[in-house]
């Protein structure tokens, strides 16, 4: 008995020991990733930044941002992002999402009541904004990603989206298109993942295009 | 035209698992019989204080995994409870007493089920040097119980089982490490970040304001996957742009996660001496992850209830750059190992779908499983089909050369009846006891009737497995699913490690008996399906009742 505890004993020691000795290993690691991702390739390793014309930073090439006005309204010169269940928990307000501080997804399961209602009104919202029937919004449109930060669209999405922005700007159709059809980033190998436009990057290209 | 997607994936991911098997199925024989220590491993050893050369009987084996793994979940503990005093804590407080003891429980037993959200909870120092290290450790820990009892069934005669200080050591040392660093740098160079920036302001390309969370990602994220851990960086684990970025960031996730569960099988072909053992145990693994995926894309994409009628398609919870067939395909990579990473929230697959996910831990994550665990588990099963089988012809069963005597068989048996008991009673007692139920349905649930019950038998079953996914609509942190999902990781992984050392010790003690005209041939097709049936067999008889009520309910209705 007195043996086994004794035995017991010896193994915490060294497994405590043991749990120090890793834990140096694995901090060393992570600064040793950190200092190659720095040195070797900062623009990935610093998330992706991407600047305006004028140099400033105005966001992530990879997180999606909202294009909508202080009470959620989407602003017509603008592509619109997927609804996003991304938002600071410290604000109640509904008209937030891509909040990059909190990611979520909404978590709502297919049979629930009032999800239902709310995406039946989202659709014919979206089918008004941009003048096209109900059946023609895309599942992406009125569905949430699952991190709340989804930077792209489905090429669906976009194209109902192309002639208000176009006439929006003072732009003609094919000139969006063309913008559209850059930032869309077609299937790897053409099977791997799916065709995608990028929202942010797109918008900006918009709003320098002048 | 959905389906042809789905195929190309498959096979994409089955044609690069078969080029890597060979090669890391033999590095990883080579590192766990080979009897060279190196240098900073013999560096390590000084400072624990073990003789690598010494074999350990099960019981000294066992008590260096628990005495382990204990100090592990009291170090990660403490460390969360005084978070505010390490640097680089973001300004978070100290976590909270039964959140921290559900972090640590389920980050030292390989699960990584999240009750807290990272972004808001946790900062750097105790996801590097806390989660991180046991995303290294806890993956080490169940690779080194699976080649332990590889060794029984190997080993003739022997009271010894092998070196856990060194199974843990060199695992660590020259498998994780070297392939984190190297994948590390891959996925920094797609796009995942690396950096200690903490929280970025920015004004968007529409004048509005961002904060945005940075954070030391790859280190984390590699592991993550390759240890079949899952635990994110961000709330939104692998669906968040700076944990997969791309589809290609997706592809390698992915592949990390099977690598050493499908390559442990030939590690295990050649330690028993016999590659053909490990196909067997392959041939099954891929004969149920393949079921598996097709139903999840047929289920996604046809489903006919209220919201996927409505919009077209299964988008809600799921990322653009992914779609249905490649969240599909991660989720089943997913739930079949113990990884429970998720890169679309599960919660809100169509009702088969998501019941998909949950079967495939309910057959016990052996579809390959977790590494190690993955290995171990199938192994306790092939035992079980061996026995029905000799039961069938009136033989005394045997594997591998060894005797599958009483005493095996209870050491079997109760291995596999760890897991659903700890599903059903940790999910009838949550609706059962007064204060529960109340819990569950004030805060918990974030869906109602079937859906939400589903909820909590998804957590239970996710965490008795050791997998961490969750239908994540579920709020986890309150006192009591805090403290009972953390005791059901702790009992769903070492009441059945220490079962499979107990296995590993009898076994190895045993002489081989020799190979005769009646020996039941376990290296050939019959025997794969038998092993099928046998897995399918005893999960559905337990889980039936349960799915009735939750997935199977909300699925027929719609």
């Amino acid at each position: 008995m007195k043996n086994t505890i004794s035995l017991n004993l010896r193994a915490y020691w060294a497994g405590l020991k043991a749990v120090i000795v890793f834990t140096v290993i694995v901090i060393v690691y992570t600064f040793v990733m950190t200092g190659i991702g720095q040195l070797g390739m900062p623009d990935k390793a610093n998330g992706s930044m991407i600047t305006n014309a004028q140099g400033e930073v105005v966001g992530s090439s990879l997180i999606g941002q909202s294009f909508t006005d202080a009470n959620g309204d989407a602003l017509p010169q603008y592509f619109q992002s997927r609804p996003s269940a991304a938002s600071d928990p410290n604000k109640d307000e509904d008209s937030q999402g891509y909040y990059a501080a909190a990611s979520a997804g909404t978590n709502k399961g297919h049979a629930d009541a009032d999800f239902v209602k709310s995406t039946t009104e989202l659709r014919k919202t979206i089918a008004k904004r941009e003048g096209v029937s109900v059946k023609d919004v895309p599942s992406d449109a009125v569905t949430a990603s699952s991190s709340g930060l989804d930077p792209e669209i489905s090429p669906e999405y976009a194209a109902i989206q192309v002639k208000r922005v176009a006439k929006e700007r003072g732009l003609s159709e094919e000139q969006v298109e063309n913008l559209v059809r850059k930032y869309t980033t077609g299937r790897g190998l053409g099977f791997i993942g799916e065709s995608t436009v990028n929202v942010v990057r797109l918008n900006l290209a918009l709003d320098e295009l002048k | 035209m959905v389906y042809v997607f789905a195929i190309m994936a498959f096979a994409l991911i089955a044609i690069i698992l078969v080029a890597i098997y060979k090669p890391l199925g033999d590095y990883m024989f080579n590192v766990f019989t080979t009897d060279k220590d190196l240098f900073f491993e013999k560096w390590i050893y000084k400072v624990v204080g073990v003789d690598s050369k010494k074999g350990q009987t099960w019981k000294a084996y066992l008590r260096g995994v628990l005495g382990f793994s204990l100090m592990s979940v009291l170090v990660l503990y403490l460390l969360q409870r005084v978070q505010q005093w390490l640097p680089f804590s973001l300004g978070f407080p100290n976590v909270q007493g039964p959140l921290a003891f559900n972090t640590a429980a389920s980050f030292v037993t390989n699960t990584n089920w999240q009750s807290y959200s990272p972004d808001v909870t946790l900062g750097y120092t105790v996801q590097f040097a806390g989660l991180a290290v046991q995303n290294f450790v806890s993956a080490a820990v169940g690779i080194a119980v699976a080649v332990a009892l590889v060794r029984g069934f190997a080993w003739r005669r022997s009271e010894t089982i092998g070196n856990f200080w060194v199974d843990l050591t060199r695992c660590t040392m020259r498998i994780l490490l070297p392939i984190s660093i190297v994948m590390g740098i891959i996925l920094i160079a797609l796009g995942v970040a690396q950096n200690f920036a903490g929280f970025v302001d920015v004004n968007t390309v529409a004048g509005g304001t961002q904060k945005i969370m940075q954070g030391p990602v790859a280190s984390q994220e590699v592991i993550k996957e390759l240890g079949t851990n899952g635990g994110g960086f961000f709330n939104a684990n692998s669906s968040h742009p700076y944990e997969n970025p791309n589809m290609w960031t997706n592809l390698i996730e992915i592949l990390l996660m099977l690598a050493i569960p499908v390559a442990l099988t030939r590690t295990f072909g050649r330690m028993v001496g016999d590659i053909r053992q490990g196909y067997a145990l392959l041939g099954a693994m891929v004969i149920i992850f393949g079921i598996s995926f097709f139903a999840v894309v047929t289920a996604e994409s046809f489903a006919s209830d209220p919201i996927t009628s409505l919009t077209g398609g299964s988008m809600e919870g799921k990322e653009t750059r992914f779609g249905i067939v490649w969240s599909g395909l991660f989720g089943t990579t997913s739930t079949s190992t113990s990884t429970g990473a998720v890169n679309s929230m599960h919660d809100s697959y169509t009702a088969l779908g998501g019941m998909i996910y949950m079967l495939n831990m309910m057959l016990g994550e052996v579809s390959p499983g977790g590494v190690g665990a993955g290995l171990y588990g199938i192994l306790v099963m092939a035992v079980v089909a061996v026995f029905i089988a000799g039961l069938m012809v009136g033989r005394t069963p045997e594997y591998l050369g060894k005797k599958i005597g009483p005493r095996e068989m209870k050491m079997a048996s109760l291995y596999f009846l760890v897991m659903p008991i700890t599903v059903v009673v940790g999910v009838s007692l949550s609706f059962a006891v007064p204060f529960a139920r109340q819990s569950i349905f004030d805060t918990s649930l974030n869906n109602s009737g079937n859906h939400g019950f589903s909820e909590v038998v998804y957590a239970f079953t996710s965490a008795a497995n050791n997998n961490g996914s969750a239908f994540a609509g579920l709020t986890a942190d309150t006192p009591w699913l805090d403290t009972t999902l953390g005791l059901a990781v702790l009992i769903g992984r070492f009441l059945p490690i220490a079962l499979v050392i107990a296995l590993a010790g009898s076994l190895a003690k045993q002489d081989k008996v020799p190979v005769t005209a009646g020996t039941m041939k376990t290296d050939n097709g019959l025997f794969v399906v038998l092993l099928v049936f046998v897995i399918f067999l005893i999960s559905a008889l337990t889980f039936f009742p349960t799915l009735a009520l939750g997935p199977l309910a909300e699925g027929l209705v719609a």
